[in-house]
C-alpha cells in the first residue's frame, strides 16, 4: 500500500515535472544588454509567437563569462559586440555559426549586416549579426567643464577629483587615440601594442588623482553626474542624452580624437535549447517599428533598415547634436580584437588599479 | 564471529547513514570544488584552446610586484580590522555580559544583531548615501556650518576600514559576551579584595578568561574581512584593491579562471597560515579555541 502510494506521488511528480516542461519548452533565454528587450517588445513577441522572453542583462566580460563557465549553456541568444565574438569563440568554442538562411537579411542595413559578419569570422565562418550601435566618448556638464574636448582634457588639473570613466579596454584605446596613437593599427602586432598601452598606462596613472571613481555601471556614472559629484566623463551616447533630459547643461560631445563606434551583436551560443525562437526574435526585433521600440528604449540606433524614421525626433535632434557630418566620419569603429591583445591590457588595468 | 559481524552491520550502516550528509556535505561542496581549483591553477594556456600542466600561474603572484603588494595590503588591512574590531567590542561585551541585566542585555545583543537583519550589500550602500559627497553627513556639516564646500568622506583606506569594523562588529561580540558571561563574579571581586587593581584584575583574571573567545572572534573577523569583497569595493572607490577583487577580475573580466584559481588556492593557504601564526602567538590550540 506504502509503495504503490509512494509510486504513484513519484508518477504525478513526473507528470507535473513533464507538463511544467512543455509549458516552459516555449522560452527564449536572452543575455543582453540592459534596454535591449523593453517589456513592451517582448509581450508583443509572446503575443505574436506565444514565446517567453527570459531576460538577462549583462555586459561583455560578464557574458563570455557566464558562457565559457558552462561551454556555451544556459541561453539561447547573446549580444556581445562583434569585435569580441571571433577572439571568444576562438579562445573557448561558446557559439555556433549562424545559419543565414533563417534570418531575413532585407531588414538588415546592408553594409552594417556585411561589416558584422566579416568581423565575426572564425574558421571561415561567421557567428554574428548585427543589432544595436552605439559610440563612447565623453559626457560633459557645459557649466563647469566647458573645456573639455577630448579624453586627454579630462585629465586637466582644473579638474582633480572631478571626473569619472571605466577601467575597462574602451578607456584604454580612447586615451591612445587622444594621445595620438594608433592602437587599431598596432592590432596584430602585440609587441608594438604593448608599447602603446604602457604609454596609456602611464597617463592614466599619472591621471589618477583626477578620478572621482571608476564606474562600472551606467546608474552609477550617471548618479555621479546628476549630483555634479563630478562634471566630465568618458562613457556612452545613450547616457549622455539622457541626462541631458534631466539637465540641460550636460550633453553627451564627440571628442576631437574619435568617438569610439560599438556594434553590440547577435550571437547563439553553442548549447542554445531553442535556436528557432532565438532566428524568431532576431527578425522580430530588426523590423522598422520594433526596432524604432527598442531604440527609444536603449537610447541608441539599431542596425535595422528604414527604423529611423519611426524613432522619436527628440532623440534624433539629441543625436544630431552630438554628431554632425565631420564627427560621424571621424568615429572609429572597433576592429575584431585579436586573441591574447586581452592579456596585455588586463595587465595594464590591474597596474592603473594600483598605482596610487 | 559470524555472528558478531552480523549484529555489527545494521550499526556500521545506520551509523553511515547518519555520517552521510556530513560526509556529502564536506566532499560535494568542499573537498571537491577546492581540488578542482587546485587542478584548474595548475593549467596554463599555451595558444586558444590549449593548456598545460604547469606552475607558471603561482610564480605570476611572486614575480608581479602588483599581485603580492595587493595581497600584503589586504592582509594588513584585515589585521588591522580585527584588531579594532577587538578593540571597540570588548568593552560592549564586558558592559553587556557583566553589566547589565534581565532585558536591558537581551535588547542590548538585539541591536547588535538588528543590522544583520538586511544583507551586507544594504548596509554597505546605507554607509554610501550617509559618506558620500552629496550625502546626509557632508550636507549637515554644511548646514550647521561647520564647512563652507560639500566633503567626500567616501573612497578612503579609512572608510574602508569603518566598513570592514562594522560588518564583523557582532562576529566578535558574541562569542566574547558568552564567555565572558561564564566568568563568575566572585573572582573578579577576590582580585580586588587581594589587592589588584582594574589594570591588573583586567589582564590577570578577564583576559585569560576570555582568551580562547579573543582568539576564536579574531579568527573569525580575520576570515572574514580577508574574504570580504563588497565592502571595500563599494567603499573604497578607485584604490580600493582587494585581494578578492583580483580574483575577481581574473574570472570575470580577464577570462583568466587558471590565474583567477591560483589566487584562490594562495589566498587560502596564506590565510591558514596567518592564522596558524595567530595562533601559535597566542599560545592556543584550534580545537580548543573553536570548542
Amino acid at each position: 500500500m506504502q509503495i504503490s502510494n509512494c509510486k504513484s506521488l513519484i508518477a504525478v511528480g513526473f507528470t507535473l515535472c513533464i507538463t511544467a516542461q512543455s509549458v516552459n519548452a516555449e522560452t527564449l533565454r536572452l543575455l543582453t544588454w540592459g534596454g535591449y528587450a523593453p517589456k513592451t517588445v517582448v509581450d508583443m513577441f509572446k503575443a505574436e509567437t506565444g514565446i517567453d522572453v527570459e531576460v538577462t542583462k549583462s555586459n561583455n566580460e560578464d557574458m563570455i563569462a557566464k558562457l565559457s563557465a558552462t561551454r556555451g549553456g544556459g541561453f539561447d541568444l547573446a549580444q556581445p559586440s562583434q569585435d569580441r565574438i571571433a577572439s571568444a569563440q576562438a579562445e573557448f568554442n561558446i557559439y555556433k555559426p549562424i545559419d543565414l538562411s533563417k534570418i531575413d537579411k532585407s531588414l538588415f542595413v546592408a553594409s552594417m549586416l556585411d561589416s558584422t559578419l566579416q568581423s565575426s569570422i572564425y574558421d571561415g565562418k561567421s557567428y554574428g549579426v548585427p543589432h544595436i550601435w552605439g559610440t563612447s566618448g565623453l559626457i560633459v556638464n557645459s557649466e563647469k567643464a566647458a573645456d573639455v574636448k577630448d579624453y586627454t582634457d579630462l585629465c586637466n588639473d582644473a579638474y582633480m577629483g572631478k571626473v569619472t570613466y571605466r577601467l575597462k579596454r574602451p578607456t584604454l584605446i580612447a586615451f591612445a587615440f587622444s594621445m595620438g596613437l594608433d592602437p587599431f593599427a598596432a592590432y596584430n602586432d602585440p609587441a608594438e601594442y604593448e608599447k602603446i598601452m604602457l604609454k596609456v598606462q602611464d597617463k592614466l596613472i599619472s591621471c589618477k588623482g583626477n578620478v572621482k571613481a571608476y564606474w562600472s555601471g551606467g546608474d552609477a556614472m550617471k548618479n555621479l553626474m546628476r549630483t555634479d559629484e563630478t562634471v566630465a566623463a568618458m562613457a556612452w551616447d545613450a547616457g549622455g542624452w539622457q541626462l541631458h533630459d534631466d539637465n540641460q547643461a550636460i550633453n553627451f560631445i564627440a571628442p576631437t580624437s574619435g568617438a569610439l563606434g560599438w556594434i553590440d551583436a547577435f550571437v547563439i551560443p553553442r548549447k542554445s535549447k531553442n535556436e528557432s525562437a532565438a532566428y524568431k526574435w532576431i527578425n522580430f526585433v530588426m523590423q522598422p517599428k520594433i526596432a524604432a521600440m527598442i531604440t527609444d528604449a536603449a537610447g541608441n540606433f539599431t542596425a535595422s533598415k528604414g527604423a529611423d524614421e519611426f524613432v522619436n525626433a527628440p532623440l534624433r535632434a539629441k543625436y544630431q547634436s552630438s554628431f554632425d557630418t565631420a564627427s560621424i566620419d571621424n568615429i572609429k569603429w572597433y576592429p575584431p580584437v585579436p586573441a591574447g591583445l586581452e592579456m596585455i591590457e588586463g595587465k595594464v588595468l590591474d597596474r592603473v588599479k594600483a598605482a596610487k | 564471529m559470524a555472528i558478531k559481524g552480523k549484529s555489527n552491520t545494521p550499526l556500521k550502516l545506520g551509523l553511515l547513514l547518519l555520517l552521510c550528509p556530513l560526509l556529502l556535505w564536506l566532499v560535494l561542496l568542499v573537498i571537491l570544488p577546492q581540488l578542482t581549483m587546485l587542478n584548474i591553477s595548475l593549467q596554463e594556456r599555451v595558444a586558444p584552446r590549449i593548456y598545460e600542466y604547469g606552475l607558471s600561474n603561482y610564480i605570476e603572484f611572486f614575480t608581479e610586484p602588483l599581485y603580492w603588494n595587493t595581497f600584503l595590503r589586504t592582509a594588513v588591512m584585515s589585521i588591522i580590522a580585527t584588531i579594532l574590531t577587538l578593540i571597540i567590542a570588548f568593552p560592549i561585551s564586558y558592559y553587556i555580559a557583566k553589566m547589565l541585566r534581565g532585558r536591558a542585555k537581551g535588547l542590548l545583543l538585539v541591536l547588535c544583531l538588528v543590522p544583520f537583519w538586511v544583507s551586507e550589500l544594504v548596509r554597505t550602500y546605507g554607509w554610501m548615501i550617509l559618506l558620500r559627497e552629496s550625502g546626509v553627513i557632508s550636507s549637515f556639516l554644511q548646514y550647521i556650518g561647520f564647512t563652507e564646500g560639500p566633503i567626500e568622506f567616501l573612497y578612503t583606506d579609512a572608510t574602508i576600514m569603518l566598513g570592514l569594523v562594522y560588518s564583523s562588529m557582532l562576529f566578535m561580540v558574541v562569542p566574547l559576551t558568552s564567555t565572558l558571561e561564564s566568568l563568575d563574579d566572585s573572582y573578579i571581586e577576590a582580585g580586588y579584595d587581594l589587592g589588584g587593581n582594574g589594570l591588573s584584575v583586567f589582564w590577570h583574571i578577564i583576559v585569560p578568561h576570555a582568551k580562547p573567545a579573543i582568539v576564536s572572534g579574531c579568527i573569525v573577523v580575520f576570515m572574514l574581512t580577508l574574504g570580504n569583497y563588497l565592502t571595500p569595493i563599494l567603499l573604497g572607490g578607485k584604490s580600493s584593491l582587494w585581494f578578492t577583487e583580483q580574483i575577481f577580475t581574473q574570472f570575470i573580466t580577464r577570462f583568466n579562471w587558471q590565474q583567477g584559481s591560483a589566487f584562490g588556492v594562495l589566498l587560502l593557504s596564506i590565510s591558514s597560515l596567518i592564522v596558524w601564526l595567530g595562533l601559535k602567538l597566542s599560545r592556543q590550540s584550534f580545537s580548543k579555541v573553536m570548542s
